[in-house]
């Protein structure tokens, strides 16, 4: 048995993340002021991000490996798409550290039942630094577990084999499910934890189940093993018959991180319980971490055989509508929000359902245009969300245009980038899979596709007419009159804000970089 | 240098986005540098471009200044880029140069407008829009410019949206223009669709191709649609008057001096391929010289001063198009330069009046104002008399040159355009005597008169010595603008130099010359008979003439008839459709669909009941279908 050779840059991002995870544990015991420890991974989020540029600029005509030269074997892969995927997923875990500096404390501090007495008695206990003898704050905690999410997502976007994919995505969901039920003072929180963390089980097994059938069908887990063994004329498979089965499974497991319908049940429980800084993180970069890998198991698996594509066009359709249909009539805008990225992970399957380079291409781009939109639209939410509240409804933002026009026009923005209202970053998104849909024949698709948009639009435009064209309900009247504690979004929630629209504004108006850099990712991938 | 040219749009840009954000925290102080600022800074870099492309050699005078490649989907893709040549850098010096005079004059204007802020931010991305306009490389992004301005139009006519009749003539005007441009998105469809690029100079070098499809006249047709929307040309020139309800700066710098003209710059930009369809140009010409003869009998008729400018304006866009339709396109491009100068002045000068007399327009109510308001009055003498084509103005020599390529196209069309002339010197004189000389109508009125302040005269100076200079850059067989501007247009120059040739001798140009000079001088010299020596003649005039006289007072019924063939069938059409077939039929349908819609939505709600075991179940249930189906397949 030989030693494997480590590429150290390939996983830089993730000694990087983890590193830095467990300075903050142990800082937490010695710093007062919790906003540091924010401040440090902010810093590693950047590192990593850093470190994902230095990768790609190393190996942009041979991609490193993990585990010896890129070929069969190799552990993880620092290919185009996996750097693609591991920066979007950097860029909403930085945006999710800014979002969360200030309002941490909203669901990290809390009383701890009976602790007075523990406090009395333990004085080796380093929390004297909380106001009150009774009060902890967790911020530490919420911080390392982010890391170590946003690690194993970047882990999961470079994985080349269905192992390591599979222990990514355990580290991150492991993660997910502490962050979800984090705020000790919302019931919610809690049971959205614990039915994420049931069922994330439950999928677990048939992800796991199907990388074990595929083994017994192709003899490997290597991604690039199973592209050279399926391969027609290549070695005999007497299990080939139960690579579909596992395929099947794989594709279960997946559609559940993704929530694609009907796997997605637990995504307006959980997105709804979860801290808003959680849920903001958790919609986009579990997206970024789980398409990247997807689509690499696809060109590797599926080898885009029409069968694969008809079953992902399915679930796109049945994702699109089921999710647009149920956001209709949300009466919180979170569970909207919720519903409205189930619906946007249909558009996105769409690009891989196409299985052509112009399909994968844009559900790359649409990928990092929803990072943007949707953190940015949750990140609104938390603006106008009270500091003991956990969710937002249709009347906290009647008439927030008078009482606060910029959080308005740029909330306006985000809405009209996610009904694809040109020439804002979701428009040219759902323009690109839309195309590739029709190129690989897949009109009908493109079809459901724009149909389901103009039924998204509905309740993405009816928010900027509440904003915009309704009076403030009685509540707010009283806030705006001061009888109540006005609200002011902090500046770090502002400035989180302002980056999502521009990135959304950007990636609209200035494309070629982007383009550039996804068109060189998806040519290296076996597509048709 | 050349690649700098993205600077002009950063500026206004800038301007719009600071002004719009924090416009009523600035300050009416600040804005009224910022927002002129912006504009002199885009002419700044106007004049070092025009100074650049001045020291290259004629043939290397054309650069394109590729900003990024704005989207690639499939073989679709369009560039956000610059062309930088004579013809763009022309207009960009008039755009700017004219819009920072405007803005200027507007600090004053707007002075003690509430929404002082709203103002200049609207200008400031007109001024951007009009650039992205002109300076596009593509007909992509010269139609995106093309709707920007349309946008501001219609938002700076409604600017005082509390009376009805501005906000009308908004609408009137965005729908008017509606018309028009979607004219030119079919027209940008079929070339798309035929040569494969939007750009420029792709589709001029592939213009063949469009012969060959056989769509050239279908475009070219489509392209003079949307030019006589956006330049108010007959039929579509109705929304232009009424578009004076706007303030009077917005009235001098998008509906005189710059939008307006868009129809033109972009005929002329289109050169190519419109001289590949000689029936199209012909429409353009004739298109264009019944309009200025139109609209000068109208002009004749008019008592409301701002409206005797505007259709002036249509009459003067007719003399554009007829000169791009007979192919000159130098001259029609020239004209636009002159005309931007004296049409501005006027109506600055003409807004000046209007602040005099808080907002009197009506001219039979003034009288002996250059008694009151010297400077107004020795300035809009000066536009008005190179309107009227006086010799040695500015209006002389443009108009002269159209005419005398008209000539050369067909007799017809340059006595068309002499006989205008002929009214323009007319109306112009009236609208200089009658408000300006005799004796004072309404004393109260002339009672209260004063002069306008410094931020207001200041640039009508400056305009008026344009006025008188801009004319010399196209003094006949001197003439720098069209030796500067012809590469734009005969890229080939042999056809263009034989054609040359055939022009008939110097002696028939002299001629001409001399007979529109007189032409000018006596519809001058009429309207002084009539209008201060014998003051009856109009009356006279006016009762021989009979049925004809009141069809010209009522602008011969064309909004009475748009509102009766076009608009009325249309509203009742509508009406119908709203009573009987919408809330019967459609709406019930519609309701149904919805309902359905948010009968499933609350459907799906249901299903999230919240119990883990149905989640997991879901889950099993699509793992079983999903594997069936990967199996069976």
């Amino acid at each position: 048995m030989t030693f494997p050779t480590l590429n150290f840059p390939v996983i830089a991002p993730q000694i990087v993340l983890v590193a830095a995870a467990l300075i903050i544990l142990l800082a937490d015991l010695m710093v007062a002021n919790k906003r540091i420890l924010g401040w440090i991974s902010l810093i590693a989020v950047i590192g990593a991000l850093a470190a994902v540029f230095v990768c790609r600029s190393d190996s942009a005509a041979f991609p490193l490996a993990l585990g010896g030269p890129s070929g069969p074997g190799t552990m993880a892969l620092a290919d185009g798409l996996g750097l693609f995927a591991s920066a979007a997923v950097l860029i909403a875990a930085g945006l999710a550290i800014l979002l969360a500096i200030e309002r941490v404390g909203d669901f990290s501090r809390f009383e701890k039942p009976g602790s007075e007495k523990k406090q009395a008695r333990s004085g080796d206990h380093p929390i004297a630094e909380a106001p009150g003898p009774q009060v902890t704050d967790r911020a530490g905690a919420y911080y390392a577990l982010l890391l170590l999410a946003t690690a194993g997502m970047t882990a999961m976007a470079t994985a080349s084999d269905l192992m390591t994919i599979f222990i990514a995505l355990e580290i991150f969901s492991l993660a997910l499910y502490i962050l979800v039920g984090f705020n000790r003072r919302d019931l919610r929180s809690g049971e959205a934890a614990l039915k994420y963390f049931l069922l994330g089980a439950f999928a677990s097994g048939f992800f796991l189940y199907g990388i074990a059938l595929i083994y017994a069908a192709t003899g490997t887990t290597s991604l690039e093993a199973i592209l050279h063994n399926i391969q027609p004329m290549s070695i005999s498979l007497p299990f080939r018959p139960l690579l579909p089965v596992g395929m099947g499974l794989l594709l279960v497991g997946f559609g559940f991180k993704l929530a694609l319908v009907p796997f997605h049940m637990w995504t307006p429980d959980a997105y709804q319980g979860a801290p808003t800084p959680v849920t903001a993180f958790m919609s986009v970069a579990t997206k970024a971490a789980a398409f990247a890998a997807l689509i690499r198991v696809l060109a590797a698996v599926a080898s885009y055989d029409r069968p694969w594509l008809l079953a992902l066009a399915a679930l796109a359709v049945l994702t699109m509508t089921l999710g647009n249909l149920a956001a209709l009539r949300q009466t919180s805008l979170k569970r909207m929000l919720a519903y409205s990225s189930i619906a946007h992970a249909g558009y996105l399957l769409i690009g891989l359902a196409a299985g052509n380079q112009l399909g994968v291409e844009g559900a790359l781009y649409y990928l990092l245009a929803y990072t943007f939109m949707n953190l940015g639209a949750f990140a609104v939410l938390l603006a106008v969300q009270r500091r003991d509240e956990n969710d937002v409804t249709g009347d906290r933002i009647l008439g927030l245009a008078g009482r606060q026009p910029l959080l308005a026009a740029l909330m306006a923005v985000l809405m009209f980038s996610l009904a694809g209202i040109p020439p804002l970053a979701g428009f040219f998104g759902k323009l690109y899979v839309f195309s590739g849909a029709v190129e690989a024949g897949l009109a009908w698709l493109a079809i459901v596709g724009v149909l389901n948009s103009a039924l998204g639009a509905y309740y993405y435009l009816r928010v900027t007419i509440l904003m915009f064209m309704a009076e403030p309900a009685e509540s707010d009247q009283e806030i705006s009159s001061g009888k109540v504690e006005t609200l002011q979004p902090g500046w770090a929630v502002m400035t989180t804000v302002v980056l999502a629209v521009l990135g959304t504004i950007v990636l609209g108006l200035w494309q070629w970089p982007w383009t550039q850099t996804i068109a060189q990712a998806v040519s290296t991938l076996a597509l048709r | 240098m050349l690649d700098y040219a993205w600077l002009m749009l950063l500026f206004p840009a800038l301007g719009t986005l600071i002004i719009a954000f924090f416009g009523r925290r600035l300050g009416k102080g600040v804005i009224s540098w910022l927002a002129p600022g912006t504009v002199l800074l885009s002419f700044a870099v106007a004049v070092s471009q025009f100074a650049t492309l001045l020291g290259l050699p004629a043939e290397e005078r054309h650069h394109e200044v590729v900003l990024w490649q704005w989207m690639t989907a499939g073989s679709f893709s369009v560039d956000l880029a610059l062309l930088i040549d004579q013809l763009s850098v022309t207009m960009a010096l008039v755009v700017t140069g004219v819009g920072f005079l405007i803005h200027v004059y507007s600090v004053g204007y707007m002075h003690d407008d509430p929404r002082y802020s709203r103002f200049f931010a609207y200008m400031n991305f007109f001024i951007l829009m009009m650039l992205t306009l002109v300076l596009a490389n593509n007909y992509l992004l010269l139609y995106v410019g093309w709707e920007g301005v349309g946008l501001a139009s219609y938002l700076l006519i409604g600017f005082w949206f509390e009376k009805p009749s501005a906000a009308d003539a908004g609408k009137k005007a965005f729908i008017v223009n509606r018309v028009g441009d979607f004219g030119l998105a079919l027209a940008i469809m079929f070339i798309w669709s035929t040569v494969g690029s939007l750009r420029f100079a792709d589709v001029f070098a592939n213009a063949d191709v469009l012969v060959a499809a056989g769509v050239i006249g279908t475009v070219t047709m489509l392209m003079l649609l949307a030019a006589t929307g956006k330049s108010a040309q007959l039929p579509l020139y109705v929304w232009l008057p009424d578009a004076m309800e706007g303030p009077t700066p917005v009235s001098a710098l998008i509906h005189a001096a710059t939008m307006v003209t868009a129809g033109v710059y972009m005929t002329a930009r289109s050169a190519a391929l419109f001289d590949l369809a000689p029936t199209s140009a012909m429409w353009v010409a004739g298109i264009g010289a019944a309009t200025a003869l139109y609209a000068a009998t109208i002009a004749l008729a008019q008592t409301d001063l701002k409206r005797i400018l505007a259709y002036s304006t249509i009459s003067q866009l007719g003399y554009m198009f007829l000169a791009v339709g007979v192919g000159a396109y130098a001259s029609g491009i020239f004209h636009l330069a002159t005309h931007a100068f004296f049409k501005a002045l006027l109506f600055l000068a003409a807004g000046s009046v209007m602040h005099a007399l808080h907002g009197e327009l009506n001219i039979n109510k003034m009288g002996n104002l250059r008694a009151k308001l010297p400077t107004t009055y020795w300035t809009y003498l000066i536009g008005a008399a190179a309107l009227a084509g006086i010799p040695l103005l500015s209006g002389f020599f443009s108009k002269d040159e159209i005419l005398w390529y008209a000539w050369q196209k067909s007799p017809v069309l340059w006595a068309v355009g002499l006989v205008t002339a002929g009214l323009t010197a007319i109306y112009a004189f009236r609208s200089v005597f009658v408000p300006f000389w005799g004796q004072p109508r309404d004393q109260k009125l002339f009672h209260h008169a004063h002069e306008s302040p410094p931020a207001m005269t200041v640039p009508l100076i400056v305009l008026a010595v344009g006025a008188v200079l801009a004319g010399y850059i196209g003094i006949p067989h001197l003439s720098l603008i069209e030796g500067w501007l012809e590469p734009v247009f005969h890229a080939g120059g042999a056809a263009a130099e034989g054609a040359k040739a055939a022009y008939p001798a110097a002696w028939v140009e002299w001629v001409l010359l001399a007979v529109s000079a007189l032409v000018a001088l006596a519809g001058a010299y009429f309207a002084y008979t009539a209008y201060v020596v014998k003051t009856s003649i109009p009356k006279q005039v006016r009762d021989s003439l009979g049925w004809f006289a009141r069809l010209v007072e009522n602008k011969y019924y064309v909004d009475e008839l748009y509102d009766k063939v076009i608009v009325n069938p249309l509203r009742d059409l509508a009406n119908w459709f709203a009573g009987t077939v919408d809330k019967a039929g459609l709406d019930g349908a519609v309701n149904g669909i919805a309902g359905i819609a948010g009968w499933l939505g609350g459907q799906a709600r249901r299903l999230q009941t919240g119990l883990v075991g149905l989640y997991a179940l879901s889950i099993l249930f699509g793992a079983v279908a999903l594997v069936a189906w990967l199996v069976i397949r």
